[in-house]
């Protein structure tokens, strides 16, 4: 095995779990806050689609990603308008948000099918992002490292800042925050909206960097597995680093072994893999943690103060 | 610029609610309403846009006579059934279902429905209101396979698949059998990735297969993700269901374009004239129904002229990929020399050629 196929592995390996880190890093946030938004697939769709639409019509990639972030976030405002102005079920929205996001991404994006935009350039020297070796650290998408940057401005964000433990508070007990003066539904209002950034960001990741293309829920279901990664997590922004490359390291290694006619274990069980031990580390950490629970204590409970 | 007031919104609003409601009463009774299952969605620029195209030539041929309905998205599991069943409780008189996993769904829900017309597509179960139909997409492989045979610099050719149905093993027989037919040393690598249409997953099964030495790369998924990979990489690929050649200008040397349109214009006409029986159709080549795209400019003249030939055997009935002897993966013989496999072993063919590796 020469180091150039391990370097081709990790560089598949990165590319299949970025979009899923995206997308959970934004979602790690909104739960923290004690809001559960089950609308990242909807959310991701709306960013694919805005993003390739305005790189079609601006040919500039970074205007893409800097419209499917805010386009993720002002879809992800109707879930907040819906669940913390209005007090509405959190699952039942979060569900209706990406079922809005795949029909309204599959509209916009009608005429769209079959073009072509520009891709991102590298924003290393080429000496760097296409030498045989140091195209491991400098040769990805420039969205791989603003997904690392991210994803520890987070970590840093919610255990080292003063504002990252008063969101932390309005997540473990929305009541006693507002009792001495946090603004609750305002915090909660800018967690979904990240939230809903991030997503974006992560769907355009799909149509400006895996496929520059734009096709019909081209996400496949990465929303989900963003989902079940925060748990996976236990809400942390390191174990979500290597949950997400731990996923795309499983996915990478069933197709290498069926590619290699390793059949001493049916594709089947290659393909469920990931969720086999997403069933394990859950039933791990759930054993270990019987006395409290990891997850933000308000996780899905409607704020309201005044019943 | 439209100016866009309260009043004009209110009544555009009101328009767009009213049409629907109008559009179904301007049809008369003796239209024919025909309805389609498709797998994808029809943005998929692959299998199920192949279709919808389809549908669209047939509604454009047969002008009012016939309204041409869709479901989208429709899974291959027990949901398909309700899907199935309310196209034929809306009054659809003619059903396309249009993927193999549709097969057992279709005939439970025609079993109901004695007077609906059924049509399921890559399927080989029928009933007296089931029809199946399928094109010959393994013609158009063994010609993605000899191209791809003569192309390789590696030896090593990579064939990216679905699921292991009938429909996919054939395609990657008759391509590891035209390849090894002008190749012999060649070696067909083989992924399945458990669904017909994740480009992620696509594009990472794609960098697989190139990282274990395959330079050019065939998929049988819907989506242009493998070519694309293929241009970064540049190696060499093909469409699948449509011209892919604008994703992949360099990289994409022709495509295998799914041609339906005919066929539901011929069923429809059936349909409407009474003198629809169920049947199993396979078009290929011949029917057009199967049509290789133009040739990279950057194939060999040689090439084009060895890909052209196997069009015209298929065409004319000289050439039949499927040709003994055959051999399976562990070197057994399935078919033996000079004996030419029927129709009826392909369409329940579950075993790879000699030469393909991997499952």
């Amino acid at each position: 095995m020469t180091m150039d196929f391990i370097i081709s592995v990790i560089i598949t390996v990165v590319g299949i779990s970025t979009p899923i880190l995206l997308a959970a890093t934004g979602e790690v946030i909104v739960e923290k806050s004690g809001v559960l938004n089950l609308g990242v697939e909807g959310m991701m769709l709306i960013g694919a689609i805005t993003g390739f639409a305005v790189t079609f019509a601006t040919l500039n990639p970074w205007l893409g990603v800097v419209a499917a972030a805010s386009a993720g976030a002002a879809i992800s405002m109707v879930f907040g308008v819906l669940v913390l102005s209005l007090g509405s079920n959190q699952v039942a929205t979060g569900l209706a948000l990406a079922i809005l996001g795949i029909g309204l991404s599959t509209l916009i994006g009608t005429g769209f099918t079959g073009m072509i935009v520009p891709q991102f350039s590298s924003i290393f020297p080429s000496a760097l992002s296409q030498d045989p070796f140091w195209r491991v650290i400098f040769g990805y998408s420039p969205l791989v490292y603003i997904a690392l940057a991210m994803i520890f401005a987070v970590g840093w964000f919610l255990n080292k800042t003063r504002a990252g433990l008063v969101l932390r508070a309005v997540g473990e007990n929305d009541l006693s925050a507002h009792s001495i003066g946090y603004s609750v539904i305002g915090i909660r209002y800018m967690a979904i909206a990240f939230g809903g950034a991030m997503a974006g960001i992560a769907g355009s990741y799909f149509s400006m960097v895996i496929t520059p293309m734009w096709a019909e829920r081209m996400t496949a279901g990465r929303g989900w597995i963003a989902l079940a990664l925060v748990v996976f997590a236990g809400w942390k922004a390191g174990r979500l680093v290597v949950g997400a490359y731990l996923f795309g390291a499983l996915m990478t290694l069933e197709l290498y072994a069926k590619a290699s006619g390793f059949q001493f274990l049916p594709s089947q069980f290659w393909a469920s893999m990931p969720y086999v031990m997403a069933i394990v580390v859950l039933a791990v950490i759930s054993y270990r943690d019987r006395s409290g629970s990891e997850a933000p204590a308000c996780l899905g409970k409607p704020f309201l103060p005044n019943s | 610029m439209t100016n866009m007031n309260r009043r004009n919104f209110i009544k555009t609003v009101s328009a767009t609610i009213a049409l629907p409601a109008m559009a179904a009463k301007s049809f008369g009774a003796d239209t024919l309403k025909v309805g389609f299952a498709y797998l994808g969605p029809v943005g998929d620029f692959g299998w199920t846009w192949a279709h919808d195209k389809g549908r669209k030539f047939m509604v454009e041929q047969l002008g009012g006579n016939v309204i041409g309905d869709y479901v989208e998205n429709v899974a291959e599991d027990a949901s398909a059934v309700p899907v199935i069943r309310d196209l034929a409780q809306t009054g659809h008189n003619l059903i396309f279902t249009t993927s193999f996993g549709y097969m057992d769904q279709t005939l439970q829900v025609a079993k109901d429905f004695p007077k609906v017309m059924f049509e399921h597509c890559t399927g080989f179960k029928r009933a007296d209101n089931v029809s199946t139909y399928n094109s010959r997409f393994h013609e158009g492989r063994s010609v993605l396979g000899t191209i791809a045979g003569m192309m390789t610099k590696t030896g090593t050719i990579g064939y990216l698949g679905s699921f292991k149905v009938p429909e996919v093993v054939m395609g990657v027989n008759a391509f590891a059998l035209s390849a090894l037919a002008v190749n012999p040393k060649v070696k067909v690598k083989l992924v399945m990735i458990d669904s017909w249409f994740d480009p992620a997953k696509e594009a990472a099964a794609t960098e697989t297969l190139a990282n274990l030495g395959c330079d050019v790369i065939t998929a049988h998924t819907d989506s242009p993700a493998t070519l694309q990979v293929c241009e970064q990489k540049k190696l060499y690929g093909f469409g699948q269901g449509a011209d892919m050649s604008k994703f992949a200008p360099n990289a994409h040397l022709t495509a295998i374009e799914d041609i339906w349109g005919p066929y539901y214009l011929s069923r429809a006409k059936a349909a409407l004239d009474g003198s629809w029986k169920s049947t199993d159709t396979w078009w290929g080549f011949k029917e057009g129904s199967v049509v290789i795209s133009p040739y990279n400019a950057a194939l060999p003249k040689e090439v084009a002229a060895a890909a052209d030939k196997i069009q015209a055997g298929w065409k004319d009935g000289s050439y039949n990929v499927f040709t003994g002897p055959i051999a399976d993966q562990s070197g057994a013989e399935k078919v033996a020399k000079g004996v030419v496999m029927s129709d009826g072993d392909l369409s329940g063919i579950d075993w790879f050629v000699k030469g393909v590796e991997g499952a």
